[in-house]
């Protein structure tokens, strides 16, 4: 394989119906056995661009490359990609080893070769033994082993994952992030994983795309997106950071920008005046770990967070805030 | 009305209830007793006697036979064609929203909104406009547009209950059309097409009106026993053939229950 | 897995065409949608549009044709002459029969068929919910002649019915009910209370399902919070219940009034020589051989049945159905 720095590439793709603009004009290259997230709220056209790397939709415009190779006008049957659906679409009249064995058989595969092989798939989701089930005998979770197992038994080489987590309850979410995350590593096929959730993105990708209104709105590792926001839209929808006005900016770093800052960059001294700016408390919400303030600083709403322990002012208590120049952040949007 | 489980109830709603059943019930069985009656010119009850001769005196008729033969003929093709086109419009209106959606599923339901004689004289008059002999063939087109709907709505509702991404995850792991077709939609919605098709066939045996005017000398079993009532031959053969159609109908209707009896009930109320 | 790893980068990313025309057809339905949509959708509606629509229009066309009194053969001029006729008192006479029978079957058939569905939605559990179901759909899909039939042995002069009354010392109610004008007659297999109660049998079981379908929609804390808030069951059922239930009595009551209009063959087997619209239609074309009056006829139950569903739809009628 000749080109095989990226694993799917975007050229000015776009993928309209009707007048709503789904997919608008976006340019993206994943890498060969990265851990991709696409992150965004709902209809910000995530889900949209995985269905067109899977071949369910086909651009309006601008075309879509797998491993160098061009997927215009290729059906999903001839993408050697995979999908883990959102509510698993496991076939109901088939037990879980036909599932897992259905694109082996579809392709023909000998019966005890495909046989073998699921059972192997499922052995690598920790689910041994449960051929013999019916998916309506199984749990959310063990479903999502499956849906997982019918996928990876196909040796696809590009996995994606549409919001696979998201009917899982908390505890088993975490477990589940903490499995995929390792058997990608293990397996080294390029994962692309669609999410609302910010953490889940976070805290599992390689690199991360954020979606807004059909387009990608920044890319990077998740450090970049968490501390370097590009925009507003990214500083707020990733891990609430406060999005400070130009003018506010200004009297920092002397550009005339709007800025971020993390809760957790800023300090607070209780006091009436001093060097800072001057704040009010408004309510005070205990997270267990942190403690989150709401304040006033002059009009200006700002969140804070202050570690367990810390010393915690009083609501309506009048104090100062400080942070270090370096931790605010100044964007790419414009005054 | 899920709450209540262990609410009883009143006396006078379950009287009611019983003896509504009851009314349903009793003539239908009525029949089976006058099929054993020695009585052969009146209807008289009790019967004098019983007796097991008609059903012998039945069997060797051959226009009972040939009724019956004719029934089966018309009822199994238009049924064929019903599943045919009832599958495929339940499908198309399933997998997506387009323009005239609505349009379509009143089109097909129309053959049986409206009563049946209208169906009946439109075809006979259209039959007779395009100078078409009126055969077999006249009394199938007839009968398999108003089972269309039988089918289309049993297909529709189970095609309702099934996971759309089912078929996206099927092509997804490599299948083609046909692939799909065989080893994902089909098994998915296949009892249901057995069950819309069962219920077509009985449908079909047992259709009386658009049949008188879509056919011509050709006689159906339900025409057949038509005749029999204006016009009383033997009246006993009537009272055999007339037990053995309800118990024939009968099989049908129960197996389409049971093929369809979890999710989407309700399978033949559009009869 | 491990086998994987060594295969894994022998596979193409991407798959060439399997060839075949069944190949090239899979992946045309998938490139173009609409194709896939107009090839399921124009057998059937090539079929229901041409066949049965055609037939339609065929029939309202011949309606508009007369008939020449003299030769007896059909005049293809537009006229509306022939709707003309049906405003004779004679043919007048028998719409507003038709359309009264159908009117007291729909109310009888309502009646009778509340008990059962509101028994069935609110108490029957489990096995006898399905006992229930198949209590109503076994008769509503049992032969429909057969039925006919039950009941001319039924109220046969000398049936089950006369019998039972006489074993009960009341037939002079039976001779009282039969001597009144326009509901009596010799019998009951020839008199109009005759034809009412048939029709009720053979097209109530349309009823129950709808109302069942409108009341099972109901939640049960409803009923509960009515006669909390001190209302007797009677005010309960009037003000909470029936109003609820009404889409799924309407709907029902389409079926109902539907069939009643069109049927030629229970009054035909069981009733007096006075006709209904089906009766009219089936005589004008068959014997007379007038096809444009028979058409002009059966244009009548269309258009009651149309102003009946642009009522119901009104009523919200159709999610019940």
């Amino acid at each position: 394989m000749a080109n095989m720095t990226s694993a799917v590439s975007f050229q000015k793709v776009s993928r309209h119906f009707g007048s709503v603009r789904a997919v608008d004009g976006v340019d993206l290259d994943i890498r060969s056995g990265e851990f991709f997230a696409m992150l965004g709220p709902s209809g910000s056209g995530k889900t949209t661009c995985l269905r067109l790397i899977a071949g369910f939709e086909q651009p309006t415009a601008g075309h879509i490359a797998i491993f160098g190779e061009s997927a215009d006008g290729v059906p999903p049957y001839r993408r050697n990609v995979n999908t883990v659906f959102q509510d698993y679409a496991l076939f109901p009249h088939l037990n879980v080893l036909d599932n897992v064995a259905y694109g082996l058989m579809v392709k023909g595969v000998a019966k005890a070769e495909r046989m073998s092989k699921a059972e192997e798939a499922l052995k690598l989701v920790q689910l041994p033994g449960y051929g013999g089930r019916r998916p309506g005998q199984l749990s959310g979770g063990q479903r999502q082993r499956v849906a997982l197992a019918r996928a990876l038994v196909n040796e696809p080489k590009v996995l994606l994952l549409d919001e696979p987590l998201g009917a899982l309850d908390l505890k088993l979410r975490e477990n589940m992030q903490e499995e995929l995350k390792l058997l990608q590593k293990a397996l080294g096929i390029t994962f692309v994983f669609v999410t609302h959730d910010q953490g889940e993105a976070l805290s599992m990708a390689d690199r991360v795309a954020v979606f807004n209104n059909g387009r990608v709105a920044q890319i990077g590792t998740p450090e970049e997106i968490y501390q370097k926001p590009q925009t507003r839209f990214v500083a707020d929808f990733v891990g609430s950071s406060n999005v400070l006005p130009p003018d506010f900016v200004k009297r920092y770093s002397g550009q005339n920008r709007w800025g971020s800052l993390r809760p957790e960059a800023i300090r607070i001294t209780r006091a009436t005046s001093g060097d800072g700016v001057p704040a009010r408390v408004l309510s005070l919400h205990y997270m267990g770990a942190a403690t989150r303030l709401a304040l006033d600083a002059q009009g200006l709403r700002l969140n804070a967070t202050l570690p367990a322990g810390a010393a915690l002012p009083e609501q309506g208590e009048s104090v100062v805030l400080t942070f270090n120049r370096e931790s605010l952040h100044v964007m790419e949007d414009g005054a | 009305m899920r709450s209540d489980p262990n609410g009883r109830a009143p006396l006078p709603l379950k009287l009611a209830a019983a003896a509504g059943l009851l009314f349903l019930h009793l003539p239908i069985l009525l029949i089976f007793v006058y099929a054993f009656t020695t009585e052969e010119k009146s209807y008289q009850w009790p019967p004098p006697g019983l007796t097991l001769q008609w059903f012998a005196v039945t069997w060797n008729r051959p226009d009972v036979w040939q009724a019956l033969q004719l029934s089966v003929q018309v009822a199994s093709i238009a049924t064929a064609i019903a599943l045919v086109l009832g599958t495929l419009c339940a499908a198309a209106i399933s997998s997506s929203k387009f323009f005239g959606r609505e349009a379509i599923s009143l089109l097909v339901i129309l053959p049986i909104a409206l009563p049946g004689i209208i169906t009946g004289i439109s075809l006979r008059s259209a039959f007779s406009l395009m100078e078409i002999p009126f055969s077999t063939w006249t009394i199938m087109l007839g009968h398999a547009t108003f089972c269309v709907v039988v089918v289309y709505n049993n297909a529709v509702a189970r095609f309702r209950r099934t996971s759309g991404s089912m078929i996206e995850a099927s092509m997804d792991l490599g299948a083609k059309g046909l692939q799909t077709f065989r080893h994902v939609v089909l098994p998915n919605i296949g009892t249901a097409l057995v069950a819309g098709g069962m219920l077509a066939f009985a449908l079909s045996f047992d259709e009386v009106i658009v049949t008188t005017f879509t056919a011509g000398q050709q006689q159906t079993l339900p025409i057949w026993m038509l005749e029999e009532l204006i016009r009383p031959r033997q009246r006993p053969v009537t009272n055999v053939v007339a037990m053995v159609v309800v118990l024939v109908t009968l099989l049908p209707i129960l197996a389409a229950y049971y093929l369809t009896r979890d999710g989407d009930q309700i399978a033949g109320s559009g009869k | 897995m491990t086998t994987a790893e060594a295969t894994r980068s022998n596979l193409p990313t991407i798959l060439p065409p399997s060839g075949g025309i069944l190949g090239a057809l899979s992946d045309l339905f998938w490139r173009r949608p609409t194709v896939l949509l107009v090839v399921m959708l124009l057998p059937p509606v090539l079929w229901l549009g041409v066949v049965y629509l055609g037939s339609l229009l065929a029939l309202l066309i011949q309606s508009f044709f007369s008939i020449d009194e003299f030769s007896g053969l059909i005049n293809r001029e537009f006229t509306l002459k022939t709707y003309g006729e049906l405003l004779r008192p004679a043919n007048l006479d028998i719409i507003v029969r038709t359309v009264v029978m159908a009117a007291l079957v729909t109310l009888s058939s309502a009646v009778i068929a509340f008990p059962i569905a509101y028994f069935a939605a609110r108490y029957a559990r489990g096995k006898w919910k399905a006992l229930f179901y198949l209590g109503v759909m076994m008769p509503l899909w049992s032969s429909y002649l057969v039925k006919v039939y039950a009941w001319k042995l039924i109220l046969a002069k000398e049936g089950i019915l006369t019998w039972l009354l006489s074993k009960l010392h009341l037939t002079a109610l039976l001779d009282a009910w039969l001597s009144l004008p326009v509901i009596g007659g010799n019998s009951l297999s020839v008199s109009f209370t005759g034809t009412f109660i048939v029709f009720v049998y053979v097209w109530m079981p349309f009823m129950i399902l709808p109302i069942q379908a409108a009341l099972e929609r109901v939640p049960g804390n409803l009923i509960e919070a009515s006669s909390d808030l001190g209302a007797t069951p009677r005010q309960t059922f009037r003000n909470v219940l029936f109003p609820l239930a009404l889409p799924g009595i309407v709907a029902g009551s389409i079926f109902t009034f539907s069939l009643t209009l069109g049927d030629y063959i229970i009054p035909q087997i069981i009733g007096t020589s006075r006709l209904f619209i089906g009766q009219a239609v089936y005589a004008h074309q068959g014997t007379a051989g007038n096809i444009p009056l028979a058409a002009a006829f059966s244009v009548v139950p269309i258009v009651v049945m149309c102003l009946y569903l642009w009522g119901a739809k009104r009523m919200g009628a159709f999610d019940a159905l």
